[in-house]
């Protein structure tokens, strides 16, 4: 129990006036660059960070790790408010959670998005605590068929548990993966797929499509419709906080299952975006209301969010363990550690123990703060629902082009983004999946390099991908899921269909 | 979507049937697939003497997606379940154009007035006359939501935005 006393240390040194007040500053700081789309945690973080060069290392890391908690928990809001994902995690939240808002559930759902956050994110501080050394040792373990089989696993959910043609969903990967490619080869330094064009030397940032596929996507189709805003004006009190409470614990088995994916994907680098798409695809799977996911399903929104916090989290155990950031927001965060003087890696945990473990107590005490300060401030971000949609269309699609020029400070985003915007009104009438363009855009380029990497390592045999027990298992389990409506066919032929009265009343649990 | 359901506007729905964008959307995709797939070649697609080529990965996505869109073009075209309603009527046409077309003309004026001038001028001119708003209201709103944007990048997170050719906004010192 060495680690129990290592963090009332830990609590004993954060607990200060100054340190407290920073937690606030951090977390109120975090949730605007959260909502502001193009404004993410690690452009946020690094954006502040010469803010915290006067303190001392142990403040500096609060102030940042709570602008980090505070961006996870802004990304829900525009999610569910607007349909615009403030960060790439929060894709998966848009999901459930926008039906949520447009049937004037935005407070319920909000609730919903914050708690489940805060439970994934806190089950992944336990984590932290307890496991660090034994998980630190297995991501050692982690070569590159390792890291691809991991996002292979991830892309194969997508087509096995998808509903619609996979033939769709395919092209929309596949359309993602080439956007990926677009620009300069990491491998070989050469350019791909630029015609050319020295503005696409860039390639094309997954900020940029998502803003477009689901920002002007959204209001093109809502347009369609007319003037007239398409969410209900929401009741705001505690009375839908407590509400909402006494209905989350029923989620528990999804709440537990995407904490585990997050932790999972948290520690070998896949990260918030593929675990808040994975638990959302297989609590869809798992699910007895799992087919009407999409209609506004408060479980749709309680597996992306705790598995995107749990992931979000737990990406600060590779990086504080091993000096692997597992997200781009724990590489700034990283950065941040190497100017105030510390080495991450192994040797922190001996030689700055009064800031690791202040740091993992920060985490406790730090996702309290964010939950205190989000859910009262719910009515704050739901009253935005009753502004007149003719004000508030307008002011989306500015804060798209803001959002997207943002990103690389270039005029030719904003064009990108307009096509984006054609692409997903197009898309989302012909019931192509705008999620796994975006994920493979977003992984496209680590899966790339991993893929090859693995590929050198065996000379081109792809047999590597079976060559031990771990990678042979995460890729048996990827084709499984990539062949699962075939199986599921064969197993519904092999054996004798139930009655339906029982499949309804059979717990699923 | 439903035949008469959205016939609020007029009892007839005309425009293109859903299947045809389909299809038009899966050539899209084949022509991509091919263009991919051409591209990858060019680079080198197959094994190089210091391992995999640049256009290696990119080979096989190509593949990918020109696979994928013949399979959506045949169902699009052939397949059973083929959605032969109507994509989008006039009506409704009319409406996305009306955002979509302010909206492109919005992105070439802030390459000329930069993002802030740009995006007061387009704010007010929705809520004039999409929104039917008065004028005062509009210009209101338009300037009081720029200036929180511009506090809040110039100012705050000090994060220049565009400021356009002309640089209207010059005399305010950022």
């Amino acid at each position: 129990m060495d680690e129990i006393s290592a963090l009332m240390q830990g609590f004993s040194v954060i607990l200060t006036p100054m340190n407290i007040g920073l937690m606030f500053v951090g977390i109120i700081l975090g949730v605007l660059i959260g909502v502001l789309p193009g404004l993410g945690g690690a452009n946020g973080v690094a954006i502040l960070l010469p803010l915290t060069f006067t303190m001392s290392p142990t403040s500096a890391i609060i102030m940042l790790s709570c602008i980090y908690w505070g961006a996870l928990f802004g990304g829900a809001i525009t999610s569910i408010l607007f349909n615009i994902p403030g960060e790439p995690w929060s894709v998966a939240t848009t999901f459930d959670g926008y039906p949520m808002a447009q049937q004037g559930n935005a407070g319920a759902a909000l609730t919903t998005a914050f708690t489940s956050s805060f439970v994934g994110a806190l089950l992944a501080v336990i984590m932290i605590t307890f496991l660090a050394p034994l998980v630190a040792k297995f991501a050692l373990k982690f070569g590159s068929p390792e890291f691809f089989a991991v996002y292979l696993l991830t892309f194969c959910s997508f087509v096995g548990m998808g509903k619609g043609s996979p033939f769709k969903i395919l092209a929309s990967m596949a359309l993602g993966f080439a956007l990926a490619s677009v620009g300069m080869d990491t491998v070989t330094g050469q350019l791909r797929l630029t015609f050319g064009q020295s503005e696409l030397m860039r390639g094309f940032d997954f900020l940029i499509a998502v803003i477009g596929l689901f920002g002007i996507g959204e209001i093109l189709l809502s347009m369609e419709e007319g003037l007239k805003f398409s969410g209900k004006s929401a009741k705001i009190d505690p009375k839908v906080v407590l509400q909402t409470w006494k209905q989350l614990p029923q989620y528990w088995v999804t709440s537990l299952r995407s904490s585990l994916i997050g932790i999972w994907m948290g520690i070998t680098p896949g990260g918030a975006t593929p675990a808040s798409f994975m638990a959302y695809g297989l609590a869809k799977k798992m699910s007895k209301r799992g087919s009407k996911f999409g209609t506004g399903q408060m479980e749709g929104v309680v597996a992306p969010e705790t598995a995107a916090h749990a992931a979000g989290t737990s990406a600060l155990l590779p990086m504080l363990a091993l000096g692997i950031p597992g997200s781009p927001t724990a590489a700034v965060l990283l950065g941040g550690l190497l100017i105030w003087g510390l080495q991450p890696g192994p040797l922190l945990f001996v030689e700055q123990k009064d800031f690791v473990w202040g740091l993992i107590a920060s985490m406790y005490l730090g996702n309290i703060v964010g939950l205190i300060v989000v859910l009262s401030t719910v009515p704050l971000f739901a009253s935005i629902l009753r502004i007149p949609f003719s004000i508030i269309a307008p002011v989306i699609i500015v804060i798209c082009a803001i959002g997207a020029y943002t990103v690389h400070n270039a005029m030719l985003d904003i064009w990108f983004m307009l096509g984006f915007g054609v692409v997903g009104y197009l898309f989302k009438k012909l019931d192509f999946p705008l999620a796994p363009l975006v994920l493979a855009l977003v992984l496209g380029d680590k899966a790339e390099d991993s893929f090859r990497q693995a590929m050198l390592v065996s000379q081109g045999d792809v047999m590597i991908m079976f060559s031990n027990p771990l990678v042979g298992g995460i890729t048996t389990l990827a084709l499984l899921l990539l062949f699962w409506p075939l199986i599921s066919k064969v197993l519904a032929f092999v054996k004798p269909k139930k009655p339906d009265e029982f499949a309804v009343e059979r717990p699923v649990d | 979507m439903e035949h008469d359901e959205n016939s609020a506007d007029g009892p007839v729905r005309t425009g293109v049937a859903t299947n045809v964008v389909e299809a038009v959307v899966a050539l899209v995709l084949v022509v991509i697939g091919l263009v991919v797939i051409y591209e990858s070649q060019r680079l080198g697609s197959g094994w190089t003497s210091d391992g995999p080529g640049a256009g290696y990965f990119p080979f096989y996505i190509g593949v990918i997606i020109t696979i994928s869109g013949a399979g959506i073009l045949y169902q699009a075209l052939l397949g059973k379940n083929r959605k032969t309603e109507v994509f989008v009527d006039s009506v409704q046409l009319k409406r996305v154009l009306s955002v979509l077309l302010p909206a492109t003309v919005y992105v070439m004026a802030i390459s000329l007035l930069g993002l802030y001038v740009a995006s007061a001028i387009y704010i007010a001119l929705f809520m004039v006359f999409l929104g039917k708003y008065s004028w005062v209201k509009s210009v209101i709103a338009a300037l009081a939501v720029n200036t929180v944007f511009f506090c809040m990048f110039e100012v705050w997170f000090k994060v220049p935005l565009f400021k356009g050719a002309l640089d209207p906004l010059r005399f305010l010192g950022y």
